[in-house]
């Protein structure tokens, strides 16, 4: 409290000597006989040498940043697109560099040229047409070249993925990332995010996962069924927040549930086999170096970004729709450590769209491997798919139990 | 319409009649000083408002950067202002971080810039420099004014509620902003945050019109469209933009409000959120953003444009010299104004929207460098061969020119969609626009206080004053934001609370942008103090500083012509007649550098 105290003073001082300092000044400018409308020779040439001296010293600043952090300060692209990317950039980054000099040295060094100088009037020029039209055309010849190139690469950068392209879904939530392989077939399963369950946190699209989705929904341990029973259970007293929040909760899974049975009726079994070889990663991303990916992008809950910044890639994730980017890794990390002469160095996928208080934790591992380690990796995975980590959490109850009990659930529900 | 205004003139001009014979008018202090219908007033109000506004910004600002240069650790400073509740030991809080982020964001577009920007100016110089008794409606002018403040009032209050104030961003993407149990400032404070932007929408639409109105109708005699200063044409652009974009922002929240409110599905669709499922299907995310930056986009214009015409004023008057290519600086602003409406998608290239709208918004994008160039070009012609007199408001507006520049290219690099994959939402785009919109906007802020101040109070400001708080804030302002390029192309994302993760898997960079948040921080620390300065100069000399002379620049303009004391209806007798364009400096065959815009053409002088 104490230093807060003398703190309060401090300022109260520093206002009431500032103050004092401006009357004073006021006082002599008032026995010169000068007022605050007129800027003295003296004002204006120090503020004119001060422009020079600002604007060298704007500069020395920019080239000591540039030189110390770097053209691009990530390094180079470790992506086949990637490389052109950093090619343009630092196109237009000679262009707008050699603009800001240019423009900025005319600023500053007629703001210190022209100054007022006693006797020397100003020179009426309002206007001129050919330099009028000479800084409308130069630009815009200029902007020509940027706009072709950028598209030119823009257009191959968002093109259709090959069809022979390694399939990798990211999927997205707050705050990770889970990627998921097309295992075998390269096709990647479908999905809904109602089959979402703690054993399916994908949500998946199989008859089986629709099953244990519904089962759930039913018999869990928040599922209609238990909540009906609570609601309607007369030795419970229950606080009106509460059992409104019930109400509401029950409503909204009985919506859920018939949307369920309609999947379950059109859903069609040949389709299961691309869900079920998908294989699923956590933590850390493994690529293939020289493959071309098509990522498929989702997100759970709100929207997120999966920014690769040493690739040069990044496109959102979207709730309720599919995102899509394809790239080519050219740089092994093994690769890129020994360039960077770091051997800690990761590539990494990190969150680029706010979504929540940790979003800034919210990252990924990306690894590289030369063809030969990645099909070692690859193989070891491949005991892991899907299926196989399906029925090994062992869904809590048989599906095939639940299916005859359907018919008389939806009557509940339907209550 | 025309009639109605015609009346109202008239009538004005019986009042000013009145005013001359009886010397004072009777007014009672309400009247005068609290709902004020006079322009001066409501514009002196408004910016009152919003230096308060712009006050509260950069406080937050100055916490943010706290924790951003010295993550983790603790600080006496944020446990003052944040307490226990959001600083617990003094280190801030992740979702307050975001908080702050927001509002200040928040703040510093729509209240400082948009609200005591064009609020301020427009209120204050349409009348005045087009010979005007007052705006078309004193009374909507009023109501314009009291509302912004409403609205102030709600967005700060939501600062104090305990769930904290909105935290998806100034952009409020749902459905990170449509979701309590994602963040929880999406709960109240992103309530209250919806309310106050609707009421600060209908604001500012209702003083556009006010404005629209104004310059078409009630120019003075001889006041031509083409002789109206550059001020008037880009505050008349920026109402008409502000009228067609304003709106749909008013339908993106009311949307949201539903989405929020009435269970609606604009903008949700299969989401699990807090372990709970939701049974919205169909909205689209993605909705939202075409409909925000369908604003977002002009809103850049609508707060660059009236620095950009303070600037031109101010940077004609005191080089003595007209302002170069006026015709061209007129077409430069319709064309900017133009193309600021169909150029809103170069903010979502990585939203994936279809790539090929990309291309085309790539294209209308860097078209609007073509007209930017022009004024450049202009500006520095300007003051080539001038007289410069180098007054704070001309430093303010030649730093204009400056950070036009500097902002202003690296927008090419972001435009082009190809590069801006690599540096979307990265330090390189906050970067960007704090120099091209925030500091711009804000230079041409202090510019047009600089030199309007003898008009709004009659009294004269500092000089020395005015150079120091100059030379603090150009260098405390390149010195926050320049290095922010270089952390944006080391790849790191805006809105992060700690680049400590960076250690994690490249110590390099962390070390890099360890370094540079902390010179950015200590820069943002020195600007924000210099800003003290101004503060200082601008309330003691409302009250202490010496009696403004009647036309203490030597400027053309018909506000210079008007009495030192303000009185409703800004001329006794008469209102003046325009014989000429407003730029007459230094005009050869004439003894005085200046002639104002009053003087008739002497015999076989042309007008420009």
């Amino acid at each position: 409290m104490g230093s807060k105290l003398i703190f309060l003073i401090v300022i109260v001082l520093g206002v009431i000597a500032l103050a004092q300092l401006v009357r004073v000044y006021e006082l002599s400018s008032k026995l010169r006989n000068r007022g605050e409308h007129e800027v003295t020779n003296r004002d204006n040439n120090l503020n004119g040498r001060m422009m020079v001296l600002f604007m060298l010293l704007f500069y020395a600043g920019f080239i000591w940043l540039m030189l110390t952090y770097g053209w691009t300060g990530r390094g180079d692209a470790a992506s086949v697109h990637g490389k052109e990317t950093d090619w343009l950039l630092d196109i237009n980054f000679i262009i707008i560099i050699a603009v800001f000099f240019f423009t900025n040295t005319l600023l500053f060094v007629f703001s210190y040229k022209y100054i007022r100088k006693p006797g020397v009037k100003a020179f009426y020029y309002p206007h001129n047409n050919k330099l009028e039209m000479l800084w409308t055309v130069v630009p815009a010849c200029v902007l020509a070249v940027i706009i072709i190139l950028g598209l030119k690469s823009w257009n191959e950068v968002t093109d259709n993925a090959k069809d022979e392209s390694i399939r990798v879904e990211l999927f997205s939530k707050q705050f990770d990332w889970t990627a998921r392989y097309a295992g075998d077939d390269n096709k990647l399963g479908r999905f809904d995010y109602k089959l979402t369950l703690d054993n399916n946190e994908l949500a998946l699209l199989t008859a089986t996962t629709i099953d244990s989705a519904i089962h759930a929904m039913e018999f869990g341990p928040t599922g209609i069924k238990t909540l009906i029973s609570k609601l309607n259970d007369r030795t419970i007293m229950l606080v009106p927040e509460d059992k409104e929040k019930m109400e509401n909760d029950l409503s909204r899974k009985e919506r859920l549930i018939r949307l369920l049975y309609q999947m379950r009726e059109r859903h069609d079994g040949k389709v299961d086999a691309q869900a079920w070889d998908d294989i699923i990663q956590k933590d850390t991303l493994f690529l293939c170096v020289n493959k071309e990916y098509e990522f498929n992008f989702r997100s759970k809950d709100v929207l997120h970004s999966a920014f690769f910044p040493h690739f040069r890639a990044q496109m959102n994730t979207v709730p309720g729709m599919t995102t899509r980017f394809k790239f080519i890794p050219d740089v092994t990390s093994a690769e890129m450590r020994k360039r960077k002469n770091n051997d800690k160095f990761n590539y990494v996928l990190m969150c680029n769209k706010i979504c929540g208080g940790a979003h800034y934790k919210m990252k990924m591992m990306v690894v590289v491997l030369s063809e030969s380690e990645y099909k070692a990796w690859m193989t070891n995975k491949k005991k892991q798919t899907f299926k196989d980590a399906y029925f090994a959490t062992a869904a809590p109850a048989a599906p095939a139990e639940a299916a005859p009990m359907a018919g008389d659930t939806l009557s509940v529900a339907k209550k | 319409m025309a009639a109605v205004a015609h009346e109202a003139h008239g009538h004005h001009d019986a009042h000013g009649h009145h005013d001359h014979d009886h010397g004072h008018h009777e007014e009672s202090f309400v009247s005068k000083y609290i709902f004020s219908q006079d322009h001066k007033m409501i514009g002196k109000q408004f910016l009152m408002t919003a230096v308060f506004m712009g006050l509260v910004a950069m406080l937050l600002s100055i916490l943010f950067r706290i924790q951003l240069a010295w993550p983790g650790e603790s600080s006496s400073f944020l446990s003052f202002f944040l307490g226990e509740e959001w600083a617990p030991g003094g280190v801030l809080k992740e979702d307050m971080y975001l908080g702050l982020v927001t509002i200040h964001g928040t703040i510093m577009v729509f209240f400082l810039l948009t609200g005591g920007l064009s609020g301020t100016f427009s209120n204050l110089l349409i009348p005045l420099q087009l010979g005007a008794r007052d705006m078309a409606s004193g009374f909507l002018n009023m109501l314009s004014y009291w509302m912004f403040l409403l609205s102030s009032v709600l967005m700060l209050s939501s600062l104090f509620i305990e769930t904290g104030p909105a935290m998806a961003g100034w952009t409020v993407y749902p459905p990170l902003s449509a979701l309590p149990q994602a963040v929880s400032g999406s709960g109240m404070g992103m309530t209250l945050w919806l309310f106050s932007m609707a009421i600060f929408i209908a604001s500012s639409l209702i003083g556009s019109l006010n404005y629209i109105v104004t310059v078409l109708n009630l120019r003075t005699k001889g006041m031509k469209m083409t002789r109206m200063p550059l001020t008037i044409w880009a505050f008349f652009v920026t109402a008409i933009l502000g009228v067609l974009s304003f709106p749909v922002l008013l339908s993106a929240a009311l949307l949201l409000i539903m989405d929020r409110l009435a269970g609606t599905s604009f903008y949700l669709s299969d989401i699990i959120v807090g372990g709970e499922m939701l049974t919205n299907h169909g909205g689209s995310p993605i909705l939202f953003q075409h409909l925000f930056w369908f604003l977002g986009h002009p809103e850049v214009y609508i707060v660059l444009l009236p620095a950009l015409g303070l600037s031109s004023e101010i940077i004609s008057t005191n080089s003595r010299k007209p302002i170069f290519g006026y015709r061209a600086m007129i077409g430069s602003i319709l064309a900017i104004g133009f193309l600021s409406f169909i150029v809103w998608g170069h903010h979502m290239f990585v939203t994936g929207m279809n790539p090929f709208l990309g291309s085309v918004f790539v294209f209308t994008t860097l078209l609007i460098a073509i007209p930017s160039a022009v004024k450049v070009f202009n500006y520095i012609t300007t003051i080539w061969k001038g007289s410069l007199v180098l007054t704070p408001a001309m430093l303010f507006a030649l730093g204009l020119v400056s950070t036009f520049i500097t902002g202003g290219v690296t927008g090419i690099i972001l435009a082009d969609s190809a590069l801006d994959i690599a540096i979307h939402d990265t330090y390189f785009v906050v970067a960007h626009f704090h120099i091209v919109m925030g500091m711009s906007a804000v230079f041409g802020m202090f510019g047009g206080v600089y030199h309007w101040f003898p008009k709004m109070y009659g009294k004269m400001m500092n000089l020395r004053l005015g150079y120091a708080h100059f030379w603090i804030t150009i260098v405390g302002a390149y010195g926050v934001f320049f290095p922010m390029h270089f952390v944006g192309l080391a790849g790191a994302p805006r809105r992060y609370y700690d680049y400590s993760v960076y250690g994690e898997f490249d110590v390099d960079s962390l070390n890099m942008m360890m370094d540079l948040n902390q010179i950015i921080t200590v820069f943002a620390i020195i600007a924000a103090l210099g800003q003290l300065l101004f503060l200082f100069n601008f309330f003691y000399s409302i009250y202490r500083g010496p009696k403004a002379p009647q036309n203490p620049w030597n400027g053309n303009t018909l506000e210079w012509t008007t009495p030192v004391e303000h009185m409703h209806g800004n001329w006794p007798g008469e209102l003046p007649t325009v014989h000429r364009w407003p730029y007459d400096y230094s005009k050869p065959g004439s003894d005085v550098d200046f002639i104002p815009q009053t003087v008739p053409l002497a015999e076989g002088e042309e007008e420009h």
